[in-house]
């Protein structure tokens, strides 16, 4: 057990050292999330209707946790295949499970940190008052979606694996689809009628629409002043279905990236240089 | 009798290579049938041009490539079937140190310590020591390997393997490209490893003076297929020649020239 919690820090510590020697290049990314956000809830704030402003910001500040936490788990793999020390972290006697529990414990922490940086950036560019939300229930639903993003995180990490130059790429394929379809700054029901059943099969589907919920977006009874944020049981049914997400999409990705080492190692794909 | 520390029986290995577009897929042997053991304690040198196998073999070994057929025993346990437990004994160094540049030599070797689950402490500690007797500097442990040379960086690669104390060492050429001074201080410490703690090591290398010095038994490698095994002198007295090297061209039809030369190029 010991050794285990070893092995899960030498993620974590490996993570903090990298980002502490990149942190000119954090600072800059994390300025892009905020600019990135800012833009899209200031069209908002030009249209003068909170309530649109409200759910732009909802939207804004779930998809860069969201996102964030997926890219950064397919980003580590990423990183390892350019230094070419995925080699070294396959043959060390280090389950995979743990392996990727420490990746994406401190791809988590990534995005917590990210996500509160762009929410108090929000609040300078935007005069909503947040008095109403209900905050509570919102960390529940980040909380059991973060099980589903997870494993969406793992089936990305599989594609640097497959391939070191374009792997990397691909991840933003996936991610962009899920933005696409997922409800992030508009309703599903503008989509097309053939695309709307796969936004039925995004875990950000779910976790927008409760988070709306808790944030009292829609709600007639929100004012500028108050917002009326649902209670925790008014989205049993989002947190039901991201739950059974979370428990088939975290053990499927990890299975797939268990797959795709044993699928490297059979046709000699792991090798980089030398 | 004692059980060989490396027992490899029939290995094979081929990959498949598509031949221009839209033609047939060829299949390419790395590895051809090829068998041979390694004494506990003993250095055992693997010779051989760019492209003969030998990095298909260590990484066979070091449980980062899966074989075709053939059975690999190490220390009693049987590869692909306990690659958990292999992975526990055995140390790699491979001819591109990897590592992640941007940290320091101290982060990177820790990182490897925490990874195997030992306490840092300690294992900090046994890095220093064998950095120390690899003739490098402590001020160097806080330097980042991006600005470090290669032949640091080598050094870091070796105290990296051997920080976890493993009882077979996998060498993949670990002296190329390295300086004369660079290449003596990693021979000598190999050869005081190998006398003080008894440690098995598999060297894989192009040069025929360091498999010479290093290494008890040598196989010559060509084209998938271990051609000749034996001493220095037994594979001399074999091919009728007064050197190892003209003993390798005879045995093998192939020469080190060409690929030495790109190396000195690069």
């Amino acid at each position: 057990m010991e050794a285990t919690m070893r092995q899960t820090w030498a993620f974590l510590f490996r993570g903090y050292h990298i980002t502490r020697r990149y942190i000119g290049w954090v600072v800059v990314f994390n300025f892009y999330a905020l600019v990135t956000s800012a833009t899209v809830a200031l069209i908002g704030v030009a249209a003068q209707d909170y309530q649109l402003t409200l759910k732009l910001v909802v939207g804004a500040l779930l998809w860069n946790y969201l996102s964030y936490l997926y890219n950064e788990i397919a980003m580590s793999i990423a990183y390892e295949r350019w230094e070419g020390t995925l080699e070294y972290t396959f043959m060390a006697p280090v389950s995979r499970a743990v392996h990727l529990l420490g990746v994406s414990l401190f791809s988590l922490l990534n995005s917590v940190v990210t996500s509160v940086i762009v929410l108090v950036g929000l609040m300078l560019f935007t005069d909503l008052n947040l008095r109403g939300v209900n905050f509570f229930g919102v960390l529940v639903v980040l909380a059991v979606s973060t099980v589903a993003f997870v494993g969406l995180g793992l089936f990305a990490a599989v594609f640097p694996v497959m391939s070191a130059e374009r792997g990397a790429e691909a991840t933003h394929i996936f991610q962009g689809s899920l933005l696409l379809v997922s409800g992030v700054y508009y309703d599903i029901d503008v989509l097309p009628r053939w695309m709307q059943p796969l936004s039925a099969i995004s875990p950000a589907t779910y976790t927008l629409s409760a988070c709306r919920k808790l944030f009292g977006v829609g709600n007639s009874s929100s004012t500028p002043e108050l917002l009326a944020g649902a209670s925790l049981s008014a989205v049993t049914h989002e947190l039901l279905i991201l739950a059974l997400m979370g428990a088939i999409v975290l053990p499927l990705g990890l299975w797939a990236f268990v797959r795709i080492e044993a699928w490297a190692k059979k046709t000699g794909k792991l090798k980089r240089t030398g | 009798m004692q059980q060989p520390a490396i027992q490899v029986r029939n290995l094979r290995k081929s990959f498949r290579k598509r031949n221009g577009f839209r033609k047939k897929k060829s299949e390419l042997w790395a590895i051809d049938d090829v068998s041979f053991e390694v004494g506990q304690g003993e250095t055992y040198g693997l010779l051989g041009p760019n492209g003969s196998g030998k990095s298909s073999l260590i990484r066979i070994l070091s449980t980062l490539l899966i074989a075709d057929s053939g059975h690999v025993n190490m220390l009693g346990l049987t590869l692909p079937e306990q690659q958990e437990e292999v992975r526990r004994i055995i140390g790699r160094v491979s001819v591109d140190a990897a590592f992640y540049k941007k940290l320091s030599a101290r982060e990177n070797l820790l990182y490897t310590a925490l990874l195997y689950g030992q306490k840092a402490h300690e294992a900090e500690r046994h890095a220093m020591e064998i950095l120390e007797q690899l003739g490098m500097e402590n001020a160097k442990f806080s330097t980042p390997l991006e600005e470090m040379s290669r032949g640091m960086q080598q050094k870091i690669s070796i105290a990296r393997a051997l920080m976890i104390n493993p009882p077979l060492l996998l060498l993949d050429e670990p002296t190329t490209g390295l300086d004369p001074k660079s290449r003596r201080d990693v021979q000598l410490f190999l050869e005081n490893l190998q006398r003080r703690e008894g440690t098995t090591i598999l060297l894989t290398t192009h040069d025929m003076a360091e498999a010479e010095r290093l290494c008890v038994r040598i196989g010559f490698l060509a084209h998938g297929k271990l051609v000749a095994e034996g001493t220095a002198a037994q594979l001399m007295r074999r091919a009728g020649a007064a050197t190892l090297d003209d003993a390798f061209i005879k045995l093998t039809g192939e020469e080190l020239v060409e690929e030495e030369m790109v190396l000195v190029e690069d």
